[in-house]
């Protein structure tokens, strides 16, 4: 079997047999202990600090961010987007219990249907499950609430995002997962977790870049800033 | 509802003719003739310069950018050598989280099993099509020719991979396939097959031809049976593949069809998110100089209960192919490679040259280490000697891979196997012959000295020289006006001992 086959290749070509069971506790305690390495200061700093560096590195890999007071505004600031870039106002929203609960009936202007993406559909709305600081990275999680499709295949994505899920580095988003995903016997990860840095683009024509090669030609992030500042 | 899709009707018949001129190009034998093809091919060149003044200082830029660059490095490297060391047991460990995730792992030992096991799992579901991720595994393997001579279409989605696989050629780089393409070409390769496809129009800018590529293969993601992706790391804690991409066809690959298949190989299992996460701070820097690439996606066994897409079944390909060979032997270190093509970007020989040249799947100095491991040093012996040693590739490689001291390695394996041409090993014996009696070897050096100062006393260098015409072809060599290497040494020497004895610092 290919498999006995391989592992034997390995061990012998290491020049021992399989590791003691001294030696795979302490791997296995590398793993379980799962400690970050190395993690730049751009990372680190005040939430404001932050906040800012999310929005620059978002900005500088083609993302457009604006900023709302309340969760409310959201359908609003969706609506004003759409006819602001002269979009279809027919938008595709993820089934997320928390996104599909915002006021989108009272957008007289914008058509929305719940699901997977359709090959046809133009523009979606979803939620993300964190933003990274370091390079302007968002973090989404497939499931019944965010069908992986609607990040890849409608031509404009529009994320809902709150303040309070932007954080500095990635190994804080593998924290918060670990700790949002934790299922008695162990960690268990979704099916996808898309880190998405800004719309799809290549250079693959003459090292031109171009946006929009097969994923969204657009990303927009609508930042809801849910941190009140004290007092 | 979305709308149902129409299964594309295509014949395998044209396409098998396509992958047998693709393979044409695998001939690491042909290299001089190859490379002097190369040289006079000027579409080549001006692909080439565009590579050369982009991708250097982009990289450059994206280090600069990150003060922990080389904390980074150092510690990615310190990982692949420890995972290496370790790799029995993190892969059996990958393995046991992937089943626990639902996903199916296969172990393969030839390049052959993971084709036949790829092919097993595409007949399970009768398929037709398959899209294709960018993936330097199924280029290796040969992946598209067989499955067209089973008559199942692959796509390749990656703008890059869909050039060549149009133009029916292999990848010229790891990172951009279709890098020694000029934007002419790729004008005239959409409108020779996209217009029975009903677009006639020649497009010649990047965007319209962007978007055409972009509107043609939209249908087949949606159409496609299986979906086909490589992998950049595995990740032993969680039973996950990553895959670190730009134009987001990776994902669309993998999470529309039935099937998702990902081909890999070993030396990819990494073992936290954490510890991947350090390679992703520096494949993207060193690769394209972005920050990071748009797309990092880690996927973990099927579409879950409640889940309205994905794939329904999620295979690991896990191949061999001589790497488990490579480790603790003289190429060891080559198994640390992240595949971020900077030592290729790098490289005055690539550069010159390009891939095709090389005749392998993986080319530049990763490839000149890596090829002669996987295919025999016999029939790629020209490809450790491509390259002048300058080290240029050892300086960006993120992982400090001595790619040079590893050539070397080859060229000695070479030597000792007796594949070195006979006129070559005359020339070295004679050299060796000298070099052992210094003496001689200064006198020689001089009398060399003086005559190539003499014949090129008028113009200061020299436009033919009859034992070394593969240098005066190209440009004159300067003669030599001074003193040989060893005296200036020797001088240097002397005044640096001086110095010290005088108590003077250094200069």
């Amino acid at each position: 079997m290919s498999r006995d086959a391989i592992l034997g290749a390995i061990r012998q070509s290491l020049g021992r047999l399989e590791l003691s069971t001294d030696a795979k506790r302490g791997l296995n305690e590398h793993i379980t202990k799962h400690r970050a390495n190395v993690i730049p200061a751009r990372a680190k700093g005040a939430r404001a600090d932050l906040l800012q560096r999310f929005q620059e590195m978002a900005e500088a890999v083609s993302c457009t961010v604006e900023h709302v007071s309340d969760e409310a505004a959201v359908p609003g600031a969706v609506a004003e987007y759409l006819r602001a870039n002269n979009l279809p106002t027919q938008i595709t929203l993820a089934p997320d219990a928390w996104l599909s609960g915002l006021d989108w009936d009272g957008q007289s202007l914008l058509e929305s249907k719940s699901g997977p993406a359709c090959i046809d559909d133009v523009v979606s709305v979803t939620p993300a499950f964190a933003g990274v600081a370091e390079t302007g990275t968002l973090v989404a999680l497939s499931g019944a609430g965010h069908p992986t499709t609607l990040n890849f295949v409608p031509d404009y994505h529009v994320v809902a995002l709150k303040t309070s899920q932007v954080v500095g580095a990635y190994e804080e988003v593998w924290d918060r997962l670990r700790q949002a995903n934790e299922q008695g016997r162990g960690f268990a990860m979704p099916r996808t977790v898309n880190m998405i840095t800004g719309p799809s683009r290549t250079a693959d024509i003459a090292l031109t870049i171009e946006l929009g090669a097969h994923g969204p030609r657009s990303l927009h992030i609508v930042l809801i800033d849910d941190e009140k500042a004290p007092g | 509802m979305c709308r149902p899709s129409v299964k594309a009707a295509k014949t395998a018949k044209a396409a098998k003719v396509a992958g047998s001129r693709a393979m044409e190009f695998m001939k690491p034998g042909a290299f001089k003739d190859n490379a002097r093809n190369a040289l006079a091919d000027d579409n080549l060149r001006s692909a080439l310069a565009m590579l050369n003044a982009g991708m250097i200082p982009n990289r450059q830029g994206a280090v600069d950018r990150l003060p922990e660059f080389d904390l980074l490095s150092q510690r990615g490297r310190e990982l692949k050598d420890h995972v290496l060391g370790h790799l029995d047991y993190y892969l059996e460990r990958f393995e046991r989280n992937c089943k626990a995730a639902g996903g199916q792992v296969h172990w393969c030992s030839t390049a052959e099993d993971a084709r036949q096991a790829v092919l097993k799992i595409c007949r399970s579901v009768d398929a037709k099509s398959v899209t294709k991720g960018k993936s330097m595994v199924a280029e290796e393997i040969h992946l598209n020719q067989f499955l067209e001579q089973h008559e199942i279409e692959p796509v390749e989605t990656d703008l890059g991979e869909y050039i060549i696989q149009l133009a029916e050629e292999p990848p010229s780089h790891i990172i951009g396939p279709a890098i020694h393409k000029t934007k002419d070409q790729v004008s005239d390769l959409f409108l020779k097959h996209h217009a029975k496809l009903g677009r006639t129009e020649r497009q010649t800018e990047p965007p319209a031809l962007v978007n055409e590529a972009r509107e043609i293969l939209r249908q087949k993601y949606f159409d496609a049976d299986v979906g086909i992706t490589g992998a950049n790391y595995l990740i032993a804690e969680t039973g996950s593949s990553i895959i670190v991409t730009n134009e987001g066809n990776g994902d669309l690959t993998q999470i529309l069809p039935k099937i998702h298949i990902v081909i890999t190989s070993l030396e990819k299992v990494v073992p936290t998110l954490e510890d991947a996460t350090t390679f992703l701070r520096i494949l993207a820097r060193s690769a394209t100089g972005q920050d990071f690439s748009a797309y990092t996606t880690i996927s973990t066994g099927p579409r879950r209960d409640g889940d309205v897409d994905g794939p329904e079944e999620y295979h690991v390909i896990l191949l061999d192919n001589g790497r488990s060979a490579m480790l603790g032997s003289e190429v060891h270190d080559m198994l640390r490679c992240l595949r971020c093509g900077a030592c290729i970007n790098h490289c005055p020989v690539y550069q010159s040259v390009g891939g095709h040249t090389y005749g392998t799947v993986y080319v530049g100095p990763m490839g000149a280490v890596l090829s002669p491991a996987l295919l025999g040093v016999a029939e790629t012996k020209h490809l450790p000697c491509a390259s002048t040693l300058c080290g240029r590739c050892e300086e960006v490689c993120p992982v400090s891979i001595p790619l040079p001291k590893l050539l070397r390695q080859w060229r000695a394996r070479a030597f000792e196997g007796g594949d070195t041409p006979q006129l070559e090993r005359w020339g070295l014996s004679i050299w060796a012959f000298f070099a052992r009696r210094p003496w001689l070897y200064g006198i020689g050096a001089r009398l060399a000295m003086c005559g190539l100062a003499w014949l090129g006393r008028e113009r200061g260098r020299l436009r033919n020289l009859w034992f070394a015409g593969g240098w005066t072809d190209g440009r004159d060599l300067p003669a030599p006006e001074g003193r040989t290497f060893q005296e200036c040494w020797r001088q240097q020497q002397q005044q640096r001992q001086r110095q010290e004895q005088h108590g003077g610092g250094a200069v």
